[in-house]
């Protein structure tokens, strides 16, 4: 345990010795808070650019290269820009709750940043029933995009808060259902207890982060989908579908109401991103015996940016699909698919006493095949098999 | 099986990703203020006035006919006729335009004016940099004046048609001058 490791605990612990004893905890407290605000608006403002830069970089473009020294300043002027454009707000639209939704939805999800362990001993509040609290906290972000949707008044923001919420409340399901197995293996609720559990190395150089189980991989991957379209990205952004809805419940507003929905999603992402390492990577422990001298929130920083590059990757990649693809998609494959998922998870645990010689390989095999079998199966259930006609009721 | 696209187009843009890197000629864009695209000898902008000799004003092959005035679809033309007459290029007195505006913000760059013109006077030209920070942008007769050799240099083949025929006119309008009057001698 280093000094470089500790660097941000020792920064805390001395500035927050320069107040009296009796505020100590409260000025510990915004400290910390002070912190994770400051780190993820950084964060956030530095995916925008290196989101755009990488979506062009994918699409044979540029990207935005204009503002500073590679374009780096572009998020800066993107703010002012935010800052200084007029808030409008409709004539007919309800006002107080029109005012209210963007704050209603940034607020929980910096409460769900609470409970992560960016590093070793870096929790801000060591919760015993931490995953529960972040998925109450993150479920609270719906009821803010109904907000906006119903309070504009407007066809496209209802229509896009109806997506949002069938869409949010279908991938919540499955969401879960994938971090179930980690609670189990764990038998903790606790984030930092998750991580503690997955430390150690397997055969001496494997780590034991639960993706490199067969029910872990594919509860990583069941998590990742699940993750993308509960931050509304794409190819799960139909909220915002700006081809057929304009931009979806985000049409009414405008200035610094827009900019707060946008740093909420972003917001939502980082945290569902940081809940993925902590439950599936592992966490902070580095993926070697002998790169342990990393310091452990830089190894949480570096597994959590691979994560967001995988999510920007395929929002260059892949096109958004239909509303009832969407969610024949949740019900009809991923919560199936966590289900089995979560027997593989079981019949894992319980297969652990198994003593005869090639148990792990058996174990593996099994595991993975139920897994792949049923991935076949419900995939090929999911395609239809044959594409038929569709008929329009409607549009003849 | 499912996700086998999914991975086949993350290995295309992962692909691009990579290429556009170690690979500029991927990238297609032209970042236009610092590097342009070599100029094309069939692009039209707005219309300019074809001068013949040094004098831009006094070279002008305008003689103020209107026909582009009164053939402008935009009605972006302005033309004033001088009240004197000077000799054009073959010995003929012409007119002159006193006043020969455009008012490029309302020009859309047609064409007809260039096309309608019998004195090979105006041509579209392919400037295309005018935007400017006031409404300064009726262009006058001192503005659009351009000589033949830019004429030649950004549309060669039309230009070395018309300068062929002008000569041609010119070598039969001198031939008919020193035709006349040698029969007049001739008659007594």
């Amino acid at each position: 345990m280093n000094a470089l490791d500790h660097v941000f605990i020792s920064v805390l612990h001395k500035l927050a010795a320069l107040v009296p004893a009796s505020v100590q905890p409260l000025v510990s407290m915004l400290l910390i808070i002070a912190g994770l605000m400051a780190v993820f608006g950084t964060c956030f403002a530095l995916t925008t650019i290196l989101e755009r830069k990488t979506l062009g970089r994918m699409q044979n473009r540029f990207g935005p290269n204009r503002v500073g020294p590679f374009g780096l300043f572009q998020p800066l002027a993107d703010g002012v820009k935010m800052l200084i454009k007029e808030d409008i707000v409709p004539f007919s639209a309800d006002k107080v709750v029109h005012f209210l939704a963007p704050v209603a939805l940034t607020v929980p999800i910096w409460l769900a940043f609470s409970v992560l362990p960016f590093g070793r001993n870096m929790t801000a509040i060591e919760l015993d029933s931490g995953i529960l609290f972040f998925f109450a906290i993150g479920s609270a972000s719906e009821l803010a995009v109904f907000m906006a949707g119903w309070s504009s008044q407007n066809k496209y923001s209802l229509v896009g808060a109806m997506r949002a919420i069938a869409q949010m409340i279908s991938y919540e399901v499955p969401l879960v259902l994938a971090s179930v197995p980690v609670l189990i293996a764990a038998s903790s609720l606790s984030l930092p207890d998750i991580v503690q559990a997955q430390s150690g190395f397997a055969l001496g150089f494997v780590p034991r982060w639960n993706v490199f189980t067969p029910w872990g991989l594919a509860g990583f991957a069941l998590f990742l989908t699940a993750a993308a379209a509960e931050s509304n990205r794409c190819p799960f952004d139909l909220p915002e579908g700006e081809s057929e809805l304009i931009a979806g419940y985000l049409t009414e507003y405008s200035g610094f109401k827009y900019a707060l929905f946008f740093l909420g999603e972003y917001l939502g992402l980082f945290a569902v991103t940081g809940l993925a390492v902590t439950l599936f990577l592992g966490g902070w422990q580095a993926p070697a015996k002998w790169l342990e001298w990393f310091p452990s929130w830089g190894w949480f920083g570096l597994k959590f940016s691979a994560l967001i590059f995988l999510f920007i990757w395929a929002r260059a990649t892949l096109p958004r699909l239909r509303l009832d693809q969407l969610l024949t998609f949740a019900w009809k494959f991923l919560v199936p698919l966590a289900l089995v998922n979560l027997v593989v998870a079981v019949a894992w645990w319980q297969s652990g006493a198994w003593q005869f010689a090639s148990a792990l390989e058996v174990r593996w095999l099994l595991g993975a095949g139920l897994l792949a079998v049923s991935y076949v199966w419900l995939g090929r259930g999911w395609n239809g098999g044959k594409s038929t006609l569709r008929q329009y009721s409607y549009a003849e | 099986m499912l996700g086998r696209g999914i991975i086949r187009g993350l290995i295309e843009t992962g692909r691009n990703f990579c290429g556009s890197y170690h690979d500029p000629a991927r990238l297609t864009t032209v970042q236009y203020p610092e590097e342009k695209l070599p100029p094309q000898e069939n692009a039209r902008t707005i219309p300019f006035l074809v001068y013949d000799g040094a004098d831009p004003l006094a070279g002008l092959r305008c003689t103020a006919c209107t026909i582009c005035e009164q053939e402008c679809p935009a009605h972006c033309i302005l033309i004033v006729k001088d009240t004197v007459k000077k000799p054009d290029y073959l010995g003929k007195m012409q007119f002159h335009p006193k006043v020969f505006d455009i008012d490029i913000a309302v020009c859309m760059g047609c064409g007809i004016c260039a096309e309608v013109c019998p004195f090979d006077s105006i041509k579209m030209d392919r400037v295309f940099e005018l935007a400017r920070d006031r409404r300064a942008m009726v262009f006058h007769k001192t503005d659009l004046a351009k000589s033949n050799e830019y004429f030649r240099e950004i549309h060669p083949g039309e230009a070395a048609a018309v300068d062929v025929a002008r000569a041609e006119e010119q070598r039969k309008a001198q031939a008919k001058k020193a035709a006349i009057p040698a029969p007049a001698p001739a008659a007594p």
